[in-house]
């Protein structure tokens, strides 16, 4: 037994993380074979998840705690593929996330699935949404390219057969092409790293990945494209994102938070870990990424202020915030290149907590999202409203994680863009010319990218839940049941926990960065934040300060004269009087934005206009300028291309017999050339 | 520390109220009018605090949170900010962050509050201020990045410690720093609702931001909007203080010269007031992308 599963009896966290495996496969088939048992099937799907999370969560706190990092073999074979997982401290600082919110996902699913209307797609989704926790789960703990490939490759389609959920929607069918088009041309890119390492090492295991060391300059470059394009895509980095807008807003709820929290930051850890054995690599390179990073965060979140539908919207928050990420890394490699190590170190320590802090708020987004959704039965913006009345706690979750993404103190966001911002400012003061002045450019797109987070949540937050209801939609909606309120809840609070203790946070950085840039300074000691206990302690008091005075001011004063709104002189509002999400964003749009980016307006009157006005169909639609103008355009050449060299295949015998004439005949001529 | 707090407190509360009767009466002044008494806002204040509120239907407790976190921000932040010689309470690396983000908590709430109350006009100034801060942002970032250029300090503290001992013109940097100065003054105007960007005045759709956001607060909740925008003021114009004025004397000197500075700030607002007309809604994103590009020119100074 020992011999077979080497270590397996000694180290209970291996065994606790392939024990959650195990009990996400159970919850991928078991709902299966349960399926005309009733709701068993259901319940075996959500606890197999929930399970599986909390278990390999445990086992992830003792890795990330300073414990020893783990290998185990899956299988033991003669050839030339020994696939085996690693549990290591980058590995675990990622399968955080994912468990978290594969938990919390798993919850809310519980009662955001109608069980009762549609047993097999409930069963049919169970089988997929573990079958995704367990493939992230596996992506990043795999220790050798075939498990990583297989896993890569079963996380992209889970997550494609679970965006194309609603089989009769046009749209998530569309939505669904886009998104498989995409994953797998990131693929391919991938595949050439690990095929250029396999020619070099002849192994696939990630330990022999150090051969990797005695690329040329320009080959290394060309990898480290490789890996920002393959990984890039499945990240959503800017301009290869175009399928994630259209897949998060197609995709049930839970399931984009799952794919917005976690993963596309899988797609961030495979091109941290195989970055790290590239060898060094010109500063040029950390500067295209930090451009690239800096490019979509603001090219993301001026695309949120457009849309409609608030989904949408969200996600096209996460290409800002993968933006941030990325520009955090880039960063990184800038700097340390540069010689710039405090600068360095806080960047990247930035850009990690980042990783944390966005799965934590965006999931959170995305469920309350979902349970809005659930509802009022519309995710478009202009007609809801007012839902803070009928939903309270849904309201004060999405505000607290509406607050965390626009990096307000004291939650969670404001900490890593502090940390970016002070390796911006460290960078740029020990650097001089030209270098230091791209430091404070950088610095400042970011406050304007900040500026305009505020913009966009305020948006969804005000149009969604303060003022009157616009529609029906918004009238009837209800509050979420407790496990989706519990599902919002957990993420909200980690949100506040990392904001009031950032420093016990930061203490989860130590292991990833020590993987990542070992020998580098450690963030928390080169930059005395004084974000200790006495940080931690005042802000709590503010917060229970502020809580208290208003309670109490809510209540002494709950006589006052309760009237309407006043109507600047109108006998009353009427929520139509009220602005839309697209009077809202006009101003932005008109006065800051960049023509290309601007939406499509069309207005169609209906009838005659006789003494009053006609009744108007008014649309707002915001295409995606990058696949409007590049991406289609692009695929629609190689089409025709495609198309032009499909004469060849004319169908028939004869021509085919003639095909392997000519080939002959050439291959002949050409060995008598050589010759 | 006990002693900068106290301070703080003291000028806070006691004397951003005056401000707004200092610009008032500079107004009246120039226009050869009598004008209300320079007291007149701890007046306002004190009628407004002892009122009922009439409060709309339609509101959440949004609407009442606004208030309170507009006055409780300027308070936090202000104990990041050194007033004069008087070293801020609170200091660390990278507080001018915090500052900025402070005050953008403060702005997150009063949007919200105004979007709670259903009101078409009310939603215009929440578009507008949330628009136009999106530029203001930028411009501060600048002027912060070239004070620590300029000290090598992070905090705001040792920023302002290294520029103010001695005579910001006389100083290497001092070009930049006037420059950063006249931004400041700017983003101060803006920031505060001063002509020609604004005008706490009048309701006026044409050119209203700040003021439309809170036509629906009354009673005390109004009157805590007015004393955080007071102290806001003050916040805004000791930036400007720390850097033209030198504070080398003894303490009391020192808290002179400050109040006088200040207070010549509100005149000079005040004549700004009254020397201009409001501008152009359009022009106002014109003018912040003006500030920015003048703040990053002053940092260009400093690195060649």
């Amino acid at each position: 037994m020992t011999e077979i599963f080497p270590g397996m009896i000694a180290i209970p966290v291996m065994k606790l993380f392939l024990g959650a495996l195990i009990v996400f496969l159970g919850g991928a088939l078991l709902p299966i074979a349960f399926c005309l048992a009733g709701k068993a099937s259901h319940l075996l799907g959500t606890s197999c998840a929930m399970l599986g999370a909390v278990a390999g969560m445990i086992a992830a706190i003792i890795v990330l705690s300073g414990g020893p990092a783990e290998r185990f073999q899956l299988l033991q074979t003669d050839c030339v593929i020994n696939p085996s997982i690693a549990l290591d401290g980058l590995a675990v600082f990622f399968l955080m996330p994912v468990f978290l919110l594969v938990f919390c996902s798993a919850l809310y699913a519980f009662q955001s699935l109608d069980f009762e209307k549609s047993r097999f797609v409930t069963v049919r989704h169970w089988f997929l949404f573990n079958l995704l926790a367990l493939s992230m789960a596996l992506v990043v703990t795999a220790a050798d390219s075939f498990v990583f490939l297989v896993a890569w490759e079963l996380m992209s389609l889970s997550s494609f057969f679970l965006v194309v959920f609603d089989l009769d929607s046009e749209q998530a069918r569309r939505a669904g092409w886009i998104y498989l088009s995409a994953t797998h041309l990131g693929t391919a890119f991938i595949f050439g790293f690990f095929l250029v390492e396999y020619n070099l090492a002849g192994t696939f295991d990630f330990a022999s990945f150090t051969v990797l060391g005695v690329l040329s300059t320009s080959g290394a470059i060309t990898i480290f494209f490789c890996l920002l394009i393959g990984f890039g895509t499945k990240a959503g980095m800017f301009p290869l994102h175009c399928w994630l807008p259209e897949a998060h807003t197609a995709a049930p709820s839970h399931i984009s938070a799952l794919m917005s929290g976690v993963m596309i930051k899988c797609a961030l850890y495979g091109f941290l870990r195989f970055f790290t054995f590239l060898p060094v690599l010109p500063p040029w390179c950390g500067l295209v990424v930090a451009g690239i990073g800096i490019t979509g965060s603001l090219y993301g979140i001026a695309m949120a202020i457009q849309q409609t539908d608030f989904k949408k919207s969200l996600a096209y928050s996460t290409i800002e915030n993968v933006g941030i990420i990325m520009f955090g890394l880039g960063l990184w490699l800038y700097c340390g290149a540069s010689g710039q190590r405090v600068g360095a170190s806080l960047a990247l320590a930035g850009a990690l907590l980042h990783v944390w802090n966005h799965a934590l708020f965006k999931g959170l987004l995305f469920l309350g999202a979902g349970s809005v959704y659930h509802a009022s039965g519309t995710r478009i913006i202009s007609r809801l409203g007012g839902l803070l009345r009928p939903m309270p706690f849904t309201g004060g979750l999405m505000l607290t994680g509406a607050a965390a993404i626009s990096a307000l103190p004291p939650l969670n966001g404001f900490i890593s863009e502090l940390l970016i911002y002070l390796g911006l400012f460290q960078a740029g003061l020990s650097s001089s010319g030209g270098q230091a002045f791209l430091y404070m450019v950088f610095a400042v797109l970011l406050a304007l990218t900040g500026g305009l987070v505020l913009l966009a949540m305020t948006r969804i937050v005000g149009m969604v839940f303060c003022g009157e209801p616009r529609s029906d939609s918004g009238a009837i909606a209800h509050e979420a049941g407790w496990p989706m309120l519990a599902a919002m809840l957990i993420p909200a609070l980690l949100c506040l926990a990392i904001g009031v203790f950032p420093l016990a946070a930061m203490g989860f950085l130590a292991q990833p960065l020590m993987i990542l840039a070992p020998g580098s300074p450690n963030p928390a000691a080169v930059m005395p934040l004084p974000f200790g206990p006495a940080w931690s302690l005042g802000v709590l008091s503010a917060i229970v300060a502020v809580a208290g005075i208003l309670a109490l001011r809510y209540k002494v004063r709950r006589k006052p004269r309760n009237i309407g709104t006043w109507a600047c002189g109108f006998w009353k509002t009427v929520p139509k009087m009220a602005y839309t999400a697209g009077g809202y964003a006009q101003l932005a749009q008109e006065g800051i934005y960049c023509a290309c980016l601007k939406p499509v307006y069309t207005m169609n009157i209906i009838g005659r206009r006789l003494l009053f006005a006609a009744p108007m169909i008014f649309t707002l639609d915001s295409p995606d300028p990058v696949l409007q103008s590049w991406l289609t355009p692009l695929f629609r050449g190689c089409g025709d291309i495609a198309h032009f060299f499909r004469r060849l295949q004319a169908g028939r015998l004869n021509v085919y017999i003639f095909y392997m004439f000519l080939t002959t005949v050439l291959l002949l001529g050409w060995s008598f050339l050589l010759n | 520390m006990m002693e900068s707090l106290a301070i703080h407190l003291l000028l806070l509360f006691g004397l951003s109220p005056l401000l707004s009767g200092i610009i008032a009466k500079t107004k009246a002044l120039i226009a050869g009018r009598q004008g209300p008494p320079v007291t007149q806002l701890y007046l306002d204040l004190w009628k407004l605090f002892r009122k009922d509120m009439v409060i709309s239907r339609t509101t959440t407790w949004i609407f009442r949170a606004g208030p309170v976190v507009g006055f409780t921000v300027p308070v936090l932040a202000a104990m990041l900010v050194p007033f004069g010689a008087t070293a801020a309470p609170l200091s660390f690396p990278g507080d001018p962050i915090l500052f900025i983000y402070l005050l953008a908590v403060a702005r997150f709430f009063t949007i919200l509050a105004a979007l709670d109350t259903g009101s078409s006009f009310e939603h215009m100034g929440a578009a507008r201020e949330a628009t136009f801060s999106v530029l203001v942002e930028p411009t501060v970032f600048v002027a912060f990045i070239v004070l620590i250029r300029v000290s090598g300090a992070f905090s705001l503290n040792n920023m302002f410690g290294a520029v103010t001992t001695g005579w910001l013109l006389f100083s290497p940097a001092g070009f930049s720093l006037a420059i950063i100065a006249c931004c400041l003054f700017i983003v101060l105007l803006v920031e505060n609702c001063r002509i020609p960007f604004d005008d706490p005045n009048t309701h006026l759709e044409l050119t209203m931001i700040h003021e439309v956001m809170i036509l629906d607060h009354s009673g005390s909740d109004y009157g805590l909007i007015l004393y955080g925008a007071a102290m806001k003021l003050l916040l805004s114009g000791t930036l400007i203080l720390n850097l033209l004025l030198p504070f080398q004397g003894p303490l009391i000197l020192d808290m002179l010269i400050f109040c006088g500075g200040i207070a010549a700030l509100a005149v000079l607002v005040g004549l700004v007031e009254s020397a201009m007309a409001r501008l152009r809604l359009l022009r106002l994103p014109q003018l912040l992308i003006g500030t920015t590009l003048l703040s990053f020119f002053a940092l260009i100074l400093l690195l060649r």
